[in-house]
């Protein structure tokens, strides 16, 4: 069983009103954020259930911008992020959809940019977070550590060789998820570390042939 | 220690073993899961705590409505009651009330806050808390051991329930609050390890069935008045342990009847707002005129 950790518990220090639907939805946007690595030109938030309907009362539309922007969980100025110069800077629309397929507090990023980027997530209560997908891969981030995603051409060894390169730095692996769209397609790797990944692995990692995107998601402070 | 404690019985069991209070094997517990040392654990905790007596002190002195303008004034009508007479409970009383008041109520104004264990309940552990250390004049490193006590309870029952509204309802936010903040008090008031966890029980065992049925949507109705009633029950709860009353139902078994009243409990009464008080005739009003702002 998982031991879960005090300040699971007596935080995050953050700005209300719910723990879900507010400081959530800023994480999810950091998490999105770290995964896009840049301040996108354009986003697009589609709310869903739960997130459409109460969204708004909550806070949860400020919530996903002000992460989106790099503002952390804590900052007051997410009660008027609409109004602040940061904000301006990028184009935004947010839309509120109902998809009982999809979890209660579920959003989409759609990123535009150098690159576009879908990625989804879910507030599963408490302040903690899922990113569950990236441009239709399933990936399983929370923040809670420092993590490395991959996406590459399903080959002989790449796995290896990107743990490898990994435990060479003596860094600990935490959890591994793997998935492919098909056998010799595009396939993703999702690895929670026990540390950061400095930027030298990160290029070595992105020097290994048939893989196509190489992010570190730094883990959120909370 | 370096083991992990997933059960009330089995704190109990190793607190006994190592001689040892509950803060003392979490704060080590806690240093070896974030790969740090202890000290830096209860600095994290003072900043918490701190945090919370910022919350308090903001939202006391304000009377900001909400955004969706039910909700932000009772502090202050409380604050201009007790200036006219005093509680009918004394000072502790009052200060409870009010200090619950004004932790939620800047919660909902997106103020800054305290998630304990969640936004919606945030008023709880810090209102008795900081009332009490206040009135006994608790020294800051005894409402840190008491501030790591409650994290503690709150996490051992999030090993057999999500602490979430949706999961289970109000009984896993402000229900666990409550067993928190009464395990806080018997860590100031000097009980034992033994009679902190019938603190817990004896709280968690009455608010069995409770259910999140939030007015549209929002936390607010009822949330904010319950932050005040469940932070006063606690100190019950506490009183009674610290009487050496026990619960004769365990605690793990408490929180295995909480879990699965949770389950029992329709998907309607658990953060939906799809009945009980988000569904009557008044709460459906509000919600009209709340939707139809935006």
């Amino acid at each position: 069983m998982k031991q879960s950790s005090l300040f699971d518990i007596i935080s995050p220090i953050m700005v209300g009103p719910s723990s879900s639907h507010t400081a959530g939805a800023v994480k999810l946007g950091l998490l999105a954020r770290n995964i896009f690595g840049t301040t996108p030109k354009k986003v697009t938030f589609k709310l869903y259930n739960s997130y459409a309907q109460t969204g708004r009362g909550h806070g949860t539309d400020k919530g996903l911008l002000a992460g989106v922007l790099g503002i952390s969980v804590d900052d007051v100025r997410i009660k008027n992020i609409f109004d602040l110069p940061e904000a301006d800077e990028i184009e935004y629309k947010f839309e509120f959809l109902e998809d009982f397929n999809r979890h209660p507090n579920a959003v989409d990023f759609i990123f535009e940019g150098a690159q576009r980027m879908t990625i989804s997530g879910n507030s599963i209560g408490a302040g903690n977070v899922r990113i569950t997908n990236i441009n239709n891969f399933a990936v399983k981030l929370s923040g809670e550590f420092n993590s490395v995603v991959i996406i590459y051409k399903d080959r002989l060894g790449v796995i290896s060789k990107v743990s490898g390169i990994i435990q060479n730095e003596g860094i600990n692996i935490a959890a591994l998820n793997c998935e492919r769209s098909a056998k010799g397609e595009d396939a993703s790797i999702c690895m929670s570390l026990d540390s950061a990944l400095n930027y030298s692995i990160v290029e070595k990692l992105k020097k290994i042939d048939d893989i196509y995107l190489v992010r570190h998601v730094a883990k959120l402070e909370s | 220690m370096r083991k992990s404690i997933t059960t009330f019985s089995e704190l109990l069991l190793v607190c006994g073993q190592n001689h040892k209070h509950t803060y003392e094997l979490i704060q080590d517990n806690e240093a070896f899961l974030a790969d740090t040392n202890v000290d830096e654990v209860r600095l994290r905790v003072k900043k918490t705590l701190a945090a919370m007596k910022d919350a308090i002190q903001a939202g006391l002195k304000s009377s900001e409505k909400s955004i969706s303008n039910q909700c932000g004034d009772d502090c202050v009508k409380l604050q201009e009651r007790y200036k006219k007479g005093p509680s009918l409970l004394g000072d502790l009383f009052e200060k409870i009330t009010t200090y619950a008041l004004a932790t939620i109520e800047e919660n909902l104004r997106m103020g800054k806050i305290v998630a304990c264990p969640t936004a919606g309940s945030c008023a709880i552990v810090p209102s008795v808390l900081v009332a009490i250390s206040e009135k006994l004049d608790i020294s800051e490193e005894a409402q840190i051991n008491a501030l790591i006590t409650a994290g503690a309870v709150g996490s051992i029952v999030q090993n057999k329930v999500a602490l979430a509204g949706a999961v289970a309802g109000c009984q896993a936010e402000c229900g666990v609050a409550s067993a928190m903040s009464a395990a806080a008090l018997v860590q100031i008031l000097g009980g034992t390890e033994k009679q902190m966890v019938h603190a817990v029980a004896l709280a968690l065992k009455n608010i069995l069935g409770l259910t999140c049925d939030p007015v549209a949507g929002l936390v607010e109705i009822p949330c904010v008045k319950r932050n005040a009633f469940l932070a006063i029950y606690s100190v019950t709860a506490a009183e009674l342990a610290m009487a050496g009353v026990e619960s004769k139902i365990p605690a793990d078994e408490v929180v295995d009847a909480l879990a699965q009243t949770g389950q029992l409990m329709s998907p309607m009464l658990k953060e939906s707002s799809q009945a009980g008080l988000a569904k009557t005739k008044t709460a459906l009003k509000i919600e009209k005129k709340v939707l139809g702002k935006h």
